[in-house]
């Protein structure tokens, strides 16, 4: 290692020419360098966040108490944790399981090149297509007025909106989410189902495995980190996302961005600490979402050398 | 083999439904704003719209001000980082991916109780207070992308030596960094530009909450007051994302064709 050789020799001459300063300069310019990074990262993203952490355990008046986050598990907030848990649950799992066959399709289905470079492409932009344009293209698709729904009814005369269907709902919320979910699943997954080594299957093959076998005991149980860590990973993504179901339904879906930001905005909860904690929340569940990502994608690698 | 080739049609049909059926319903939707006929109007709506061009060009500026302001951090910290304190770069790595983890509206929530104009610094006080905190949280919300797209380009090429040349040719550190070091990752700088225009140029949380009159707010406004707008509007956006993935695509293909190793 280059770098391992420059250090020790750089040192000593230092230490002869400095050896009026307490401490070693080098050592303060090497720290001074990464200041500026540090000194933003303090104050725009782990002070803030700290700050909603620590107020969670306070009363308005400063004293220390859990009463914030036994509030957390009244009805109505409770509500909201759940029907957010269960949009990001099922737009994840959707989004996995399409994205993961479609990046099946592209890596190992003998589809053209061209129809891999461009699903890749696409879904480069499709995964950050959200927020409040997605929403209009839902409502403009499966909206009452919106190009499926009149199609469906002018061609085969099946009224979308008299099965119970509304854009403005959980599954409405879930399906416009699968929109930036599945192509996310593609980018991640393509490149764990690339290091899947030819010869796994020559050698399951040749000991007289079937397809199914080959899938159900090598390549499955290989993927399965990468599969695991990538839904977290979307849980995460839907769970945290706020403007795409703002614009989509306002106010009327009750989930709990939404409802953070009407705190935000107007202390719907009359209680600026139990605020905090419903921030503390958030973070908490996609913090854990998060770790287990990086778990899972540790145990994935192992494969991948 | 028959069979699965047959699979990953199918799957690809069902894909290709997915991410184009919404496409098509959203430009049909934005045609349909003159009675029984197709026409431009809602584009033409939008254009003269003055409040769109306002929101479009602060957005703009404020992407741009997140760029220069956000690379001028991250270069010089990914350098630094692979230079002289490797033994950082988990730590340093691991906070350019916190605010994938810690959700944008929580964030914000932070800025607010910290920096409101009765607090010790007192962003939100005045208006050019508050566009700067919005840079500041765009920096925030865009450094996973910067870092990574930047990093990587640095791996490409070698840092140690490249410095170590400038500095026996009597290079100062501004030297080193702007006519070596930003040069040489300008592929990861622009690719990291353009993914954080993307994303500056559609979000809504921050400046919704912020109060500044930004696109996302504008768009959600629009949504909630108009009928055919919002598809042209969401017309627009999409053409601004393409546009942006499609610029990474050409840097990335342009530095593989001249790679620029030292």
């Amino acid at each position: 290692m280059r770098g391992d050789l420059l250090l020790p020799r750089a040192k000593p001459e230092r230490m002869s020419t400095a050896t009026t300063s307490f401490i070693d300069r080098r050592i303060v310019v090497d720290w001074l360098g990464i200041a500026p990074f540090m000194i933003f990262a303090l104050m725009f993203l782990i002070i803030p966040t700290l700050y909603l952490v620590t107020g969670a355990f306070f009363t308005p008046d400063g004293e220390f108490t859990f009463k914030n986050i036994v509030d957390l598990f009244t009805p109505s907030i409770m509500s909201a944790y759940w029907i957010s848990i269960r949009v990001s649950v099922a737009s994840a799992l959707g989004g996995a399981v399409i994205g993961f066959f479609l990046a099946w399709a592209i890596v190992l289905g003998g589809v053209p090149a061209w129809v891999r470079s461009g699903l890749l492409t696409f879904s480069g932009v499709a995964s950050n297509f959200a927020g409040v344009p997605l929403a209009f293209a839902f409502l403009a698709t499966l909206g009452r007025t919106g190009l499926v729904t009149v199609l469906l009814r002018d061609w085969l005369g099946f009224n979308l909106y008299s099965t119970g269907f509304n854009i403005l709902s959980f599954f409405g919320l879930t399906i416009t989410y699968m929109f930036f979910q599945i192509p996310l699943m593609v980018l991640i997954l393509t490149p764990a189902l690339d290091g899947m080594k030819r010869e796994w299957r020559e050698a399951s093959e040749i000991l007289g495995a079937s397809t199914w076998q080959y899938w159900r005991m090598v390549a499955l149980p290989i993927l399965w980190p990468s599969l695991m860590g990538t839904t977290l990973l979307l849980f995460a993504n839907a769970f945290g996302a706020i403007a795409t179901a703002y614009a989509l339904t306002g106010s009327s879906l009750n989930i709990v961005p939404i409802l953070l930001y009407a705190q935000i905005r107007g202390d719907v909860l009359h209680n600026a600490n139990l605020g905090y904690a419903l921030a503390l929340g958030m973070i908490v569940i996609t913090g854990i979402s998060n770790i287990l990502y990086i778990w899972l994608r540790t145990r994935a690698e192992r494969w991948q050398k | 083999m028959k069979t699965s080739k047959i699979l990953a049609w199918i799957a690809i049909a069902i894909g290709l439904i997915y991410f184009f059926v919404p496409l098509i319903g959203t430009f049909e939707f934005s045609l349909r704003m003159r009675r029984g006929e197709y026409s431009l109007d809602a584009y033409q709506s939008v254009f003269s719209d003055m409040q769109f061009r306002e929101t479009f060009g602060f957005s703009m500026l404020m992407a741009l001000f997140t760029i220069i302001f956000g690379m001028l951090l991250v270069v010089p910290t990914a350098y630094w980082v692979r230079l002289r304190l490797p033994q950082m770069r988990p730590v340093v790595e691991f906070i350019t991916l916190m605010p994938l983890v810690i959700p944008a509206i929580v964030i914000v929530f932070g800025y607010l109780r910290l920096y409101n104009s009765s607090s010790w610094l007192p962003f939100t006080g005045s208006t050019q207070g508050t566009n700067a905190l919005l840079v500041l949280s765009y920096i925030t919300l865009s450094l996973p992308y910067m870092y990574r797209s930047v990093d990587t380009a640095m791996r490409a090429i070698d840092v140690r030596t490249l410095t170590e040349a400038a500095e026996i040719l009597g290079a100062k550190w501004p030297t080193i960094m702007f006519r070596c070091i930003f040069p040489n990752v300008m592929s990861g700088v622009l690719s990291g530009a353009f993914i954080t225009f993307a994303i500056v140029m559609g979000e809504f949380t921050m400046a919704a909450l912020l109060n500044r009159p930004a696109f996302g707010p504008y768009l959600q406004l629009v949504g909630a007051n108009k009928a055919y707008e919002p598809s042209a509007l969401a017309i627009i956006a999409f053409a601004v994302t393409w546009l942006s993935m499609g610029l990474i695509q050409l840097v990335s293909r342009f530095s593989k064709l001249a790679p620029s190793r030292p």
